[in-house]
C-alpha cells in the first residue's frame, strides 16, 4: 500500500505541488443497535481508498478516490489535488509553509486484548438485546436502546519528505439509554454516558462497562425523573460528574484552543475563538486548579495513536497550566504560521476527507479527594450527571448545557433528585470558579465519538479525561 | 457529464443477483431478500477564510450499500470496494451476520416494484464543475465586501444512484446541488448569505457577497440587549432551523410510534397561517424522486393550515403503523426513523419590509447557531443568534444588537395566534444542518424568549 500512496504523491509533485502527502486508508466498522429487547440493526462497513493532499502557494488541494489498488487512479488523484490547489490562485493569500517534524518510517498498533470483530456475533447481540430487555421491563420505560460500536482502521501514510508510517487503530464503544415518556415530556438516562462511550481498546472495554449490570438502575432513574421536582434556579454551586465535565472541556476549552479556529480558518461554519494569540502565555483561563493537557499517548483514551495524519508523532502538550493559557492544538501549517511547535493534532475522517486540526485527549489533570468529599463540602448546590444537551456560541464563550439528572445538595447531603437540570456561563468566568477537583482514582478517559467539524463534515473521535469537579456560584436552572 | 446511471444499475443488478446466488448457497431453502443501493458521489468544495481560498477538496467515490434478510433476519453493510470478488465477500459476510441475528420484527421485506414517476434534477454543468468554476464564485463573493474579511464555501455535489431489490424494484436517477454560503466580517460583527440550487449557474457570488457585507457593516456598531421575551422576525435560515427540528423529531413516524414526537394528528398545533409540505415535486427541490429503500417519494402535507396532518414513513414505520410508506426512508433509518427531505413551508404575501413594519419592538434575526433540543416532545431548544441581529422599534430597524442566547419551545413559538406574518421570500435555506433540505420564508412571531447575551 505504501507504493500505491507513493504513486499519488509522485503525481502531485510532478504536477507542481511544493509538498504532497497521501494516505491509503482501509477502515472497517461494526455497529449493533437493539431496542426494547429486539435487535434493531446490525450494520457494518468497509471504506477504502486513497486521499492525496497537495500544497501550492497559499492553498491545499485535496483529492480522493475509492479506486484502491489502481495505481493510475491514485496518480490521477495526485494530479487532481495539485490542479485543485492551483485553481485556488484565483483567490490567493499568504503562502503556507510547514513546520519541521521528524521524518520517520515507523508503525504503530493500538494495544488491545480482544479483537472486537472476532467476538462471536451472538455474544455481542446478547449484550445489547439483554440490556434493553432489562430496561424495558421496568414499568414506565417506553423506549430502551443499546449500542455496540467497533472500528478497525489501517492507514499507510507517505509524504514527499520521506515519511512512511503504517498504523492499525482499534476502537471499541458501547452505550445504552432508557426513555420514560410522560404526558408532556420525556426523561432519559444513559450509561456510561450520552451517545455511547468509546476507547482505543478491544472488546475488553465492553465487558468492563457491564451494560447488563447497570440496566436496571438506569431504567429506574429515567422513570423517577418524570416525577422529580424541577431543578432549582439561581446562582448555586455546581458539581459535575466526570462525563459531563468531559463535554464541558470539549466545548469550552478543546474547540477554543484549536489553532485553525483562532486563525479564522473555520470562521464561517464552526466559528472562531475568543482567544487571541497575543494572549498566549498570559491569559487567565481559569482557577489555579485548572491544568489542561492535550495528550495523544494516554492508554485507552479515544484520541491515542502513534502519529497524526501529517506524520507528526503523538505527544503531550500543555494547554492550560494552573489557570494560564499556554498552548494550542495545531498542525504543521498552522503551527508555522503561529510560530509554535506542531502538536500532532491533524487527522481526517476516512480516506476521502482532508485532515484538519482535531482535538487529541484534551483533559483536565486530576486534583485530590473524591466526589463524595466534594458533596460533603457543599452547602447548597446541584450535582449534575450525564449530558442531555449542549450549545455554545461561535467564539466558544457563551454555553448552556442540560443534563439528564440532578441532585440538589444541602448542607453536604443529596436531598432530592431534580429533573431538567441546566446551567449556563461564560467560559473564563466559569473556569475561574473551579474550586474542587477529585483525584486520580475518579479520573476517567471519556471519549466523544461524534465531534462534527469541517466542510464537508467530518466526524472526529476525541478524548477528554476528567474527574468530578465543583464550580462556585454558577447560573443554574435556565428556563424559557 | 450526463445523468446516465447504466453502470450503477448494472452494479446494483449484479449485487442483487449475487445476494440470491450466495443466499441459496449458504441458506438453502430459506427466504433470502436484499436491497442494494449503488451510489457514485462527485463532490467539490472550495473553502475560503481570511478572504482567500485555503482548502479546496474533491472526491469521486462509488459505494454499495446492502441490506440482506434471511428468513427475516437482517444485516446491513456498505463498502467502497466494488469489484465482483469484493462484493461477493461482502455479501457472504452480510449473509453470515444475518443468519446469526434474531428475527427482525419490523423487517417489511424487500421493496416491491413501484413506479417512480418524478424527475431527477440533474444539471450537467454542475456535475462537471471544476475547481476554477467554484473559485470564480468565491472571487465574486470576496470582492463584494472590499475591506472586509470573508469566509465560507462554494460546493458542487453530483450523485448518481441505482437501487435494485430481490423483489423486483428498480429505481435509478441522478441529481445535482450547488451552494454558496459565506460571511463577511468586520472586527466586531459578521453578516451572512446563502444560496442553494440544483444548478451552479443559478448562483450569484457577487449578490451573496453584497448581502453578507451589508449585514456585517450594519451590525458593526452594536449594543448588548438585556434578555427577555421579544417579537421576532426570523429570516429564512432561522426558520429553517425550526423546521429541521420539526422534521427530525416531530414528523418522523418512528419518533411518533415511540411517543417522543409532539405531533397530534388532526390537532391545531401550529398557527393557521402555516402549511408545511414534504414536497419533492417543488421545482426547486434537491434530491431524487425515490428514497433509500427505492420507494417513490410522495408529496405530503405535514401541516395543513396549522393542523398536524401526516407523518413521514418509510416501509419499516409503515408496517408498524399500518400505513403506507411516503418515500421518506434514509440510510440508517432502522435507528433514526423516516425523515421528510424536502420540507417546504409555504410562503406568504408579506415583503421583508412589511414583516419588519409590523413589529412594535422586537428583533430581526438572520440565523440561529448551535441549536440543540432540550426536550423533544415540547421542542424546547436553546441556541444563539448569529451573523446579524438587529433591534426593531416602531416598525423600523433602529440599531444592531449583540448576539443573544434563546431558550424557547419551537412548538409554542409557532402555536396558534403566535405567527403575525409569513414572508413572500421563500427559498432553499440552510438551517445549520446542511443545504437543500428546507424551503421556507421569513416569519414574524409574537414572542421568542432570550435568556442571555452571548457575552454574559
Amino acid at each position: 500500500m505504501f507504493e500505491h500512496a507513493a504513486r499519488a504523491v509522485e503525481a502531485a509533485l510532478a504536477a507542481g505541488a511544493a509538498y504532497a502527502d497521501a494516505r491509503v486508508v482501509i477502515g472497517r466498522s461494526e455497529r449493533l443497535d437493539a431496542q426494547d429487547g429486539e435487535l434493531q440493526a446490525a450494520r457494518s462497513s468497509v471504506d477504502a481508498g486513497v486521499g492525496v493532499r497537495a500544497l501550492v502557494g497559499s492553498s491545499w488541494g485535496f483529492a480522493a478516490t475509492s479506486a484502491l489498488g489502481d495505481d493510475a487512479a491514485a496518480a490521477r488523484a495526485g494530479a487532481e489535488a495539485t490542479a485543485t490547489a492551483k485553481a485556488s490562485a484565483l483567490v490567493p493569500g499568504r503562502g503556507l509553509e510547514l513546520a519541521d517534524v521528524p521524518v520517520v518510517e515507523d508503525s504503530y498498533e493500538t494495544p488491545h486484548a480482544e479483537n472486537p470483530f472476532a467476538v462471536p456475533l451472538e455474544e455481542k447481540v446478547g449484550v445489547v438485546v439483554g440490556a434493553t430487555q432489562t430496561m424495558r421491563a421496568v414499568p414506565g420505560v417506553a423506549v430502551a436502546t443499546a449500542q455496540l460500536l467497533f472500528w478497525d482502521v489501517e492507514k499507510w501514510f507517505v509524504s514527499s519528505q520521506g515519511h512512511r508510517i503504517h498504523q492499525h487503530l482499534v476502537e471499541s464503544g458501547c452505550g445504552m439509554d432508557a426513555t420514560a415518556v410522560g404526558e408532556h415530556e420525556t426523561q432519559r438516562r444513559s450509561y456510561p454516558q450520552s451517545f455511547g462511550h468509546v476507547e482505543t481498546a478491544g472488546y475488553e472495554m465492553v465487558r468492563e462497562a457491564d451494560l447488563p449490570g447497570n440496566a436496571q438502575r438506569v431504567a429506574e432513574e429515567a422513570v423517577q425523573l418524570l416525577s422529580a421536582d424541577p431543578c432549582p434556579a439561581g446562582e448555586l454551586d455546581l458539581i459535575l460528574e466526570s462525563s459531563q465535565l468531559a463535554l464541558q472541556i470539549h466545548e469550552s476549552v478543546g474547540h477554543a484552543v484549536e489553532l485553525d479556529r483562532i486563525l479564522g480558518w473555520e470562521a464561517a461554519f464552526a466559528g472562531t475563538s475568543f482567544l487571541d494569540l497575543s494572549q498566549l502565555g498570559s491569559l487567565r483561563y481559569g482557577s489555579e486548579l485548572m491544568t489542561i493537557t492535550a495528550d495523544a499517548t494516554i492508554p485507552r483514551a479515544l484520541s491515542t495513536f502513534g502519529y497524526d495524519d501529517e506524520g507528526t508523532p503523538a505527544q503531550r502538550v500543555d494547554i492550560v497550566r494552573e489557570g494560564t493559557w499556554v498552548g494550542v492544538l495545531s498542525g504543521r501549517d498552522s503551527a508555522h504560521l503561529a510560530g509554535v511547535e506542531p502538536g500532532g493534532m491533524v487527522r481526517g475522517d476516512g480516506f476521502n476527507r482532508m485532515p484538519m486540526v482535531r482535538m487529541t485527549n484534551v483533559g483536565l489533570e486530576p486534583g485530590e479527594g473524591t466526589l463524595e468529599d466534594i458533596v460533603a463540602d457543599t452547602k447548597h448546590g446541584v450535582e449534575m450527571r450525564t449530558n442531555r444537551s449542549w450549545s455554545i456560541d461561535d467564539k466558544r464563550l457563551n454555553f448552556q448545557f442540560g443534563c439528564e439528572l440532578g441532585w440538589e445538595i444541602r448542607d453536604g447531603k443529596r436531598t432530592r433528585m431534580v429533573r431538567n437540570p441546566t446551567y449556563t456561563g461564560i467560559t473564563p468566568q466559569f473556569w475561574s470558579r473551579l474550586d474542587r477537583l477529585a483525584g486520580r482514582d475518579e479520573w476517567r478517559p471519556w471519549g466523544v465519538p461524534n465531534c462534527g467539524k469541517g466542510q464537508p463534515m467530518q466526524v472526529g473521535h476525541t478524548g477528554h479525561p476528567a474527574a468530578p469537579a465543583r464550580f462556585r456560584g454558577v447560573r443554574i436552572g435556565v428556563g424559557g | 457529464m450526463q445523468p446516465d446511471t447504466t453502470d450503477l444499475q448494472q452494479l446494483a443488478d449484479d449485487a442483487v443477483a449475487l445476494v440470491a446466488e450466495r443466499g441459496r448457497a449458504v441458506a438453502g431453502d430459506a427466504t433470502v431478500e436484499g436491497i442494494v443501493r449503488a451510489t457514485r458521489t462527485r463532490l467539490g468544495v472550495t473553502r475560503f477564510a481570511n478572504s482567500f481560498v485555503h482548502q479546496h477538496v474533491g472526491e469521486d467515490t462509488t459505494e454499495v450499500e446492502l441490506v440482506v434478510a434471511v428468513d427475516g433476519r437482517t444485516a446491513s453493510t456498505s463498502t467502497t470496494r466494488t469489484t465482483a470478488e469484493e462484493l461477493g465477500e461482502l455479501i457472504d459476510a452480510a449473509l453470515a451476520s444475518a443468519l446469526e441475528q434474531p428475527v427482525d420484527p419490523h423487517w417489511p421485506g424487500a421493496t416491491p416494484p413501484a413506479e417512480v414517476v418524478g424527475a431527477s434534477r440533474f444539471d450537467a454543468e454542475t456535475a462537471e464543475a471544476d475547481p476554477t468554476a467554484r473559485a470564480e464564485l468565491v472571487r465574486a463573493f470576496v470582492d463584494a465586501g472590499a475591506g472586509l474579511d470573508a469566509a465560507g464555501y462554494v460546493d458542487t455535489d453530483a450523485s448518481w444512484v441505482a437501487i435494485a431489490t430481490t423483489a423486483g424494484q428498480r429505481a435509478a436517477g441522478a441529481s445535482t446541488r450547488a451552494t454558496v454560503d459565506g460571511i463577511h466580517q468586520t472586527p466586531t460583527s459578521a453578516g451572512s448569505a446563502h444560496q442553494t440550487s440544483t444548478r451552479l449557474g443559478d448562483l450569484d457570488g457577487a449578490r451573496a457577497g453584497t448581502i453578507a457585507a451589508g449585514l456585517a457593516r450594519d451590525a458593526a456598531d452594536f449594543d448588548d440587549l438585556d434578555p427577555g421575551t421579544f417579537e421576532v422576525v426570523l429570516g429564512p435560515e432561522a426558520v429553517a432551523t425550526l423546521l429541521t427540528f420539526f422534521a427530525v423529531y416531530g414528523f418522523n413516524a418512528k419518533m411518533h410510534l415511540e411517543g417522543a414526537s409532539f405531533v397530534e394528528l388532526g390537532a391545531q398545533q401550529l398557527d393557521p397561517s402555516l402549511t408545511i409540505l414534504d414536497d419533492p415535486e417543488d421545482p426547486r427541490a434537491v434530491g431524487l424522486p425515490f428514497d433509500a429503500e427505492g420507494s417513490p417519494r410522495r408529496p405530503l402535507t405535514l401541516v395543513d393550515q396549522g393542523v398536524s396532518a401526516a407523518l413521514a414513513h418509510d416501509r419499516r414505520t409503515a408496517l408498524r403503523a399500518g400505513a403506507t410508506t411516503t418515500g421518506a426512508a434514509i440510510p440508517g433509518g432502522e435507528s433514526i426513523g423516516a425523515v421528510p427531505l424536502n420540507v417546504r413551508l409555504l410562503g406568504g404575501n408579506r415583503s421583508r419590509e412589511e414583516l419588519i413594519g409590523g413589529v412594535e419592538r422586537g428583533l430581526l434575526i438572520t440565523e440561529l447557531n448551535y441549536v440543540r433540543v432540550l426536550e423533544p416532545k415540547t421542542q424546547q431548544a436553546t441556541g444563539l443568534t448569529r451573523n446579524g441581529t438587529f433591534l426593531i422599534e416602531d416598525g423600523a430597524v433602529t440599531r444592531a444588537v449583540g448576539n443573544l442566547r434563546f431558550t424557547e419551545s419551537f412548538l409554542e413559538a409557532l402555536a396558534p395566534g403566535r405567527v403575525r406574518g409569513v414572508g413572500a421570500d421563500d427559498r432553499l435555506a440552510d438551517g445549520e444542518f446542511g443545504p437543500g433540505m428546507v424551503t421556507c420564508p421569513s416569519l414574524h412571531l409574537a414572542a421568542f424568549t432570550f435568556t442571555g447575551g452571548a457575552r454574559g
